[in-house]
């Protein structure tokens, strides 16, 4: 196995971690740390691959995901909380070490379906293949179990780092145009995201997304 | 079985019980200095235990034979899970016997006797240190066994001399399933040797023991068996997690002449890890004890994850 290989190896497990890691974590702090890390490791390993494939557009998106997932988004929602005044304890809606063995049992689903899906590619990341969808299938999996709207949105964008992920290691990354409009899409999505966030409070007082339940019509 | 074999497997022996109280002196003048005390020395450990062989024995009225008996139990259990593991030669008469999940059985029967002496007396501190030394040894042994089992798929042996001579004998190659076992064991071996996270060897608060409540009962001989007993559990988890995870430097079988670098190699080692494990207590707080499901789970979690990745990515 080349060293180059290795180290891609690596990083996918370290990536599988964090993703394990937020799922796991209380703090609305440390959740936007982990996130911004998770970009961090998502751009070594893409530069890795573009780097031992020689494939030069990868050098941009590993670029791109550097300033829009590391330096941007996480700054973007250090402030929000900041102005929202969020910094409580994010409380799941199952107790953690249930979701960590739910969480177990994903990455086992995840494994075993990527399994015939990686021996078809070419590429030499074929086998982060499964590592990738276990992280997209667990940040899922944090936006179902959370209540407030921040640790929700957090694990929409993990879940796109965890797509980007997929695609780099089973295609060698999604044409420039595609990974262009996407980096967009999650910059706007999360101003957006921003917007609703005081409206959901204006509106409930509270950033608790099962108050919008009410809104519906009996 | 050869006659430098044999040799070897007395000389370690004698080794791991003369040199376990040394290292637990070590770990505590580490933790002392960080935390800006003199400390007591390195030889502190031995002082104490010639001090309570000197006394004389007090027993309750109610003590059993089990209560008096279980202190040698405990001493040879862990004598002889340390003198299995291969800390300087891989060539141990001893190791075919044991596999690494007799190992864990070892264990597992030291923590049984030690239970069943603390509620022997009936007090109220044995029974609660009991209850909470169960409930701490029954979430951390599966995540002991999955690390020993992601060392074994890899080397494709339960055996931990075939272990240590696969693992010494590659070429550099980046495992992350070893990396993820390392940290769980680094968490299982913090639980299970009473630590700091999960237990608090240097305090007799009462909501808060685990392991001193269960030996409140013991004096003289026989604490000083118990505490002998786990400052020898110590050396014996450290030397495992060497084993498995640092096993470079280790003389190969029958090999006389690199003992004596094996033996530097493994003080280093031993130093180097008894300095990283009072660094690693004086940084992290104690849990309370609700957590500590949490964090043993966790700890199973990452084992878990070794395996499965060991089994995805093939290293």
């Amino acid at each position: 196995m080349a060293f180059s290989q290795q180290l891609i190896n690596l990083f996918a497990a370290l990536l599988l971690l964090i993703a394990f890691a937020m799922l796991s974590q209380r703090r609305i702090l440390s959740l936007i740390n982990l996130f911004a890390m998770q970009g961090l490791m998502l751009t070594t390993s893409t530069a890795i691959v573009a780097w031992s494939s020689h494939q030069h557009h990868l050098y941009y998106s590993a670029a791109l995901t550097l300033i829009i997932k590391v330096i941007a988004l996480p700054w973007l929602l250090h402030r929000l909380i900041r102005k929202l005044n969020v910094k409580w304890d994010v409380e799941p809606m199952i107790n953690i070490p249930s979701t960590m063995l739910i969480g177990l049992a994903l990455v086992v689903f995840s494994f075993n379906l990527a399994l015939p899906i990686s021996q078809l590619a070419g590429t030499i990341t074929r086998s982060t293949l499964g590592i990738a969808m276990a992280s997209v299938l667990l940040s899922f999996m944090m936006m179902i179990t959370r209540r407030k709207a921040v640790p929700q949105v957090i694990g929409f964008l993990a879940m796109e780092n965890g797509l980007f992920f997929a695609a780099t290691s089973s295609t060698y990354g999604m044409p420039m145009v595609v990974e262009l409009g996407i980096a967009l899409d999650v910059l706007v999505g999360s101003f957006i995201f921003g917007i609703f966030f005081f409206q959901i409070r204006e509106t409930f007082d509270s950033l608790d997304t099962r108050h919008m339940e009410k809104l519906k019509e009996d | 079985m050869s006659y430098s074999g044999l040799l070897l497997q007395l000389f370690q022996d004698a080794l791991v019980v003369l040199i376990a109280p040394l290292l637990l002196g070590w770990v505590n003048q580490c933790r002392a200095w960080l935390q800006n005390r003199s400390g007591a020395g390195v030889l502190q450990p031995y002082r104490n235990l010639v001090k309570l062989f000197h006394k004389d024995a007090v027993l309750a009225n109610n003590a059993s034979p089990l209560f008096r008996f279980t202190p040698y139990i405990l001493f040879s259990g862990m004598w002889l899970a340390a003198a299995l593991v291969p800390v300087i030669a891989t060539d141990l008469p001893l190791s075919p016997a044991v596999d690494v999940i007799a190992l864990v059985g070892i264990f597992a029967l030291a923590r049984v006797f030690i239970s069943l002496a603390a509620m022997d007396i009936g007090t109220a501190f044995g029974t609660l240190g009991a209850r909470r030394e169960m409930l701490v040894g029954f979430l951390a042994e599966p995540a002991l066994l999955m690390v020993f089992f992601t060392a074994s798929a890899i080397s494709q042996s339960t055996s931990l001399v075939t272990i240590v001579e696969t693992l010494a004998h590659r070429q550099f190659v980046l495992y992350p399933s070893l990396a993820f076992a390392a940290v769980a064991f680094v968490m299982v071996m913090l639980a299970e040797n009473a630590r700091i996270p999960v237990d608090n060897p240097a305090t007799h608060l009462e909501l808060t023991m685990i392991h001193e409540a269960m030996i409140l009962e013991y004096s003289a001989r026989h604490l000083a068996l118990v505490e002998w007993a786990s400052a020898i559990k110590l050396l014996a988890y450290i030397t495992i997690g060497i084993a498995l995870f640092a096993p470079w430097g280790i003389a190969e079988a029958s090999n006389l002449e690199a003992l004596p670098l094996a033996l530097a190699a493994l003080f280093l080692k031993l130093a180097v890890a008894g300095a990283s494990l009072a660094l690693l207590e004086t940084l992290s707080a104690k849990l309370r004890i609700f957590r500590v499901p949490e964090y043993l789970g966790t700890a199973f979690l990452l084992a878990v994850l070794a395996m499965l990745v060991h089994f995805l990515l093939g290293a």
